[in-house]
């Protein structure tokens, strides 16, 4: 058989049975993938519920309270007789405390990220990392105890006026409470940053702190914002912190030394009692929870957004 | 014996295994493989040589549907004829399943599993469903031996793959290649990553398989090619420039382009 | 040529930027220090207080109006069995929804959707997922305030953790074994239940710890759907009692956690209490840092082992 005669024939169009695809293990094949992807379109079947249940009680929420004074009115008591809707009042909680664990964290977080990227040894970059990695994990219920029990007789010490419910005692440790995750997530990205830039930088003879302030932080700017969006987020969303350490009275109030209630606060309040399904008072706590979520969900677009403006083209 | 070149060079006695045959491939827009011809004679070597990017791994890689695994690759002309079965391996028809199970590979990199020796060798068996203990134990010896390793494994077949040096690693890829009784073997830069005494053993190797299987290879090195492969092809930018006998390739290529690759001119 | 005036002017600046050099490294310590103390102060705070409540008792003990005679029992077999629905149910749903993710979602608008969503999943506050467990689980499909709902509220608040883990450990393993696998002549599921799930597991396994940990703690989404604070009893044992309880009866029993234990404590005025709180917390804590800690020494140590 010579090549040259079977190399100008055209290229065969039929299958031999051994090569062919065979149909039991390519619908196995399928079966699998099939419940695989089932799995992961889940989690959009869990965003789909998440609105439609909130959208549903905030329907009905809406049908007895017009959404201007949901809004604009300034006094939020669901459960009395002369019933006011005002979602200022818990938003204000809520801006308040996260005001203040803001002023925490963010300083804090950005200044410990630097210095464990660009001044810590290996050494104290391996223990704290993990450490602070475990002050995240801690229940928040336990940081709830610890504003209570322990930061707020402190703080007494200090203004003897400090009503044992305040604002300022959860913000504060909620602040301690959020170091890590802003302090984590800026450090990474600050860590890849490459090195040539910094080395660039000495060659020019900048301290380390200038190379951290003017080259490397710079560089990393879309990985520090999305760090405080998600700190951001976390002040906003976070619940056990104020309920046991802001009391969970309604107060229009921008001043931490007072106590309040937030969004968060007042849905566990609200859970709390036994609320009957279906009264306006169940519903009130949905539409509270949309008011959250649409807040969260306006920061995750902000993050996104961010990320993808001021992307880092290395 | 009258040897033919080119394209016409079939030695007698030789057998067609597969014949690529006009053979266009997209990597997305890049047109990667441009009407590539080249025939693939039963157990016998052929070395595939030419400058990076020219299309040779890709072309290694259509013979075991690899390219089937990243969207955006595609067929888009020709074919390989496979033989006996005369049947076009880049058919939709064909299950790219049942090709690598006749037609396996060894990649540049020796890239055995984090699974034991014995399992590595095992599992191109096992993927068959093959389960009868003794008939793994025999297969898994017999590719040991082929791809001579088993004197110096023989006795510790339940260590990691990965505690083997680099050459025995590929050695170890050579056997798990060989123990499905492959009808080509496809090796991908075998020896890049390893040193020259380990290079030297698998191109011995590679001489003693080619007594039972179909031999195809990408190789950087020209000596290599040169020591190992009976016929040779060269490509450049996609396109096929010349095939034939190794040592007519060698000594009197045909074409200019061959001729400065080889003597070192370009690439 | 520099003048010696230039070259005094520069060695100020060079002094003045090496002071600042130094402020920010002792500020950066500082500033680390503020977290580790607060935890210590925290964490010792809780020790001092709630270690000597620590006996036997406390641990076999119900909840009771005397504070003397009030024990964790119920708290922690129902953290346990609201763990082992949690666990059941976003363990497999995580992995499988990751393998997909990374081996077989072709690229396009729906995995991309997917994937954002995933993500979006991840920022939501946990009380919203409460609020989503009390419209869907307790009333929608009348599942009540039990430990079924609770279980499955926390396993969609962890699921992004799981998802996320499983994908950055299936992307650790290089290329070349997913090539070596297909080369074989595998299928698609034969890699990845013979490669990709097996040299992936430890990296999930750290992933769902540090899920689990999480909702160990969490408190808001259970206390939403309206898990009652005072329980005296056990969930039924299965085949035990009078009539014997089914098989499955316990995930329909009402129950309470720990968290929820120690926020109904902390939340009442007697000091007494506040000692139970202590205790429960340190419970709570050591739980949750066991956990956190298991899996850092995990991933510890698979960085290290790991070779390719």
């Amino acid at each position: 058989m010579t090549a040259s005669a079977s190399l100008k024939l055209p290229v065969p169009t039929g299958v031999s049975d051994r090569l062919k695809r065979k149909l039991s293990r390519n619908l196995k094949e399928r079966v699998i993938e099939s419940i695989l992807f089932a799995a992961a379109a889940f989690s959009v079947f869990v965003t789909i519920a998440i609105v439609w249940v909130l959208v549903k009680e905030s329907w009905a929420f809406f049908e007895h309270v017009p959404v201007t004074d949901f809004l604009f009115d300034t006094q939020w008591t669901p459960l009395f007789d002369d019933a006011h809707y005002g979602i200022m009042v818990l938003l204000s909680g809520t801006l308040t405390s996260s005001g203040v664990a803001l002023v925490v964290a963010i300083p804090l977080g950005t200044i410990i990220a630097i210095y464990l990227s660009e001044f810590a040894g290996f050494k104290l970059r391996e223990i704290a990392k993990p450490f602070l990695e475990l002050l995240g994990g801690v229940p928040t219920i336990v940081y709830g105890y610890f504003a209570l029990t322990f930061l707020t007789p402190i703080l007494q010490k200090i203004y003897p006026d400090l009503p044992g419910f305040n604002l300022l005692s959860a913000g504060l440790v909620m602040g301690v409470m959020i170091i890590p995750y802003v302090a984590s997530l800026s450090e990474d990205a600050m860590r890849a940053v490459p090195m040539s830039l910094r080395e660039g930088s000495y060659a020019m003879g900048a301290t380390r702190l200038q190379t951290a302030l003017w080259v490397v932080t710079p560089a990393a700017t879309s990985g520090i914002a999305s760090a405080y969006i998600l700190g951001i987020s976390r002040a906003v969303g976070e619940t056990m912190i104020l309920a046991v350490a802001a009391g969970m009275q309604p107060n229009l109030t921008f001043n931490p030394a007072e106590p309040g209630a937030t969004i968060t606060s007042y849905i566990v309040q609200v859970a709390l009692g036994d609320l009957p399904h279906g009264s306006i008072g169940y519903q009130t706590i949905f539409a509270a929870g949309l008011t959250l979520l649409l807040m969260t969900l306006a920061f995750n677009l902000l993050g996104y957004w961010l990320r993808k403006r001021f992307r880092e083209v290395y | 014996m009258q040897i033919q070149t080119g394209l016409e060079a079939g030695v007698e006695g030789t057998v067609l295994k597969a014949e690529v045959r006009d053979l266009d491939f997209h990597y997305g827009a890049f047109h990667a493989l441009k009407r590539v011809s080249m025939p693939i004679y039963d157990r016998r070597v052929t070395a595939l040589i030419g400058p990076s990017g020219c299309g040779k791994s890709t072309l290694l890689r259509c013979f075991n549907r690899m390219h089937d695994l990243y969207p955006g690759n595609r067929y888009s002309g020709g074919g390989i004829v496979f033989h006996p079965d005369n049947t076009n391996l880049l058919a939709p028809e064909v299950d790219p399943i049942e090709v690598r199970m006749r037609i396996s590979m060894v990649f540049q990199k020796p890239n055995p599993f984090p699974k034991s020796i014995y399992e590595n060798v095992a599992y191109s068996l096992r993927v068959r469903g093959m389960r009868n203990k003794n008939e793994l134990d025999d297969r898994v010896e017999s590719a040991l031996k082929g791809a001579a390793l088993w004197n110096e494994v023989s006795d510790r077949l339940k260590e990691l793959g990965a505690n083997l040096s680099g050459g025995q690693q590929q050695r170890l890829c050579i056997a798990r290649a060989l123990a499905s009784d492959p009808e080509i073997i496809l090796f991908d830069e075998p020896t890049s990553a390893l040193d020259p005494i380990a290079t030297a053993s698998i191109e011995e190797l590679v001489t003693e398989l080619k007594e039972k299987v179909t031999i195809l290879i990408v190789t950087h090195n020209m000596q290599q090619a040169a020591r190992i492969s009976d016929y040779t092809a060269y490509m450049y930018l996609g396109e096929m420039v010349e095939f034939g006998v190794t040592d007519q390739i060698f000594i009197k290529p045909t074409k200019k382009a061959t001729e400065d690759y080889i003597t070192g001119r370009f690439g | 040529m520099l003048k010696a005036a230039d070259l005094g002017a520069i060695r100020a600046i060079i002094t003045r930027a090496k002071r600042w050099d130094l402020f920010f490294a002792v500020l950066g310590l500082l500033s680390l220090m503020v977290g580790v103390l607060t935890f210590t102060v925290l964490f010792l705070d809780m020790a001092i207080q709630g270690v000597p409540r620590l006996s036997l008792d406390f641990f076999t003990n119900f909840p009771s109006r005397r504070a003397e005679n009030a024990g964790i029992l119920s708290a922690w077999v129902g953290t346990i069995l609201v763990m082992l629905v949690t666990a059941l149910a976003a363990v497999p749903l995580g992995v499988a929804a990751g393998v997909y993710l990374e081996e077989y979602a072709p690229k396009n608008w729906i995995t991309d959707i997917i994937e954002i969503n995933i993500s979006n999943l991840a920022g939501i506050p946990s009380i919203v997922y409460g609020l989503l467990a009390l419209g869907l689980f307790v009333y929608y499909f009348g599942f009540g305030q039990s430990i079924l709902s609770a279980g499955l509220t926390l396993a969609l608040l962890i699921l992004p953790v799981i998802i996320v883990a499983t994908r950055e450990s299936i992307r650790a393993i290089p290329q070349s074994i997913h090539e070596g696998s297909y080369a074989c002549g595998a299928t698609t599921w034969q890699t990845v239940s013979d490669h990709i799930l097996p040299y992936s597991s430890a990296g999930i396994l750290t992933g769902v710890i540090i899920g689990m940990a999480r909702a160990i703690g969490e408190t808001a989404p259970i206390i939403t759907i309206g898990a009652l604070t005072f329980i005296a009893f056990l969930p039924p044992m299965p085949f035990a009692g009078d009539p014997a309880a089914g098989m499955f009866e316990w995930i329909f029993a009402p129950f309470t956690v720990m968290p929820i234990q120690m926020f109904n404590w902390t939340s009442r005025p007697e000091a007494a209490f506040t000692v139970n709180a202590a205790a429960a917390g340190f419970v709570l804590v050591f739980m949750t840092l066991a956990m956190n800690g298991l899996a850092i020494y995990l991933r510890y140590h698979l960085r290290k082992n790991i070779k390719w």
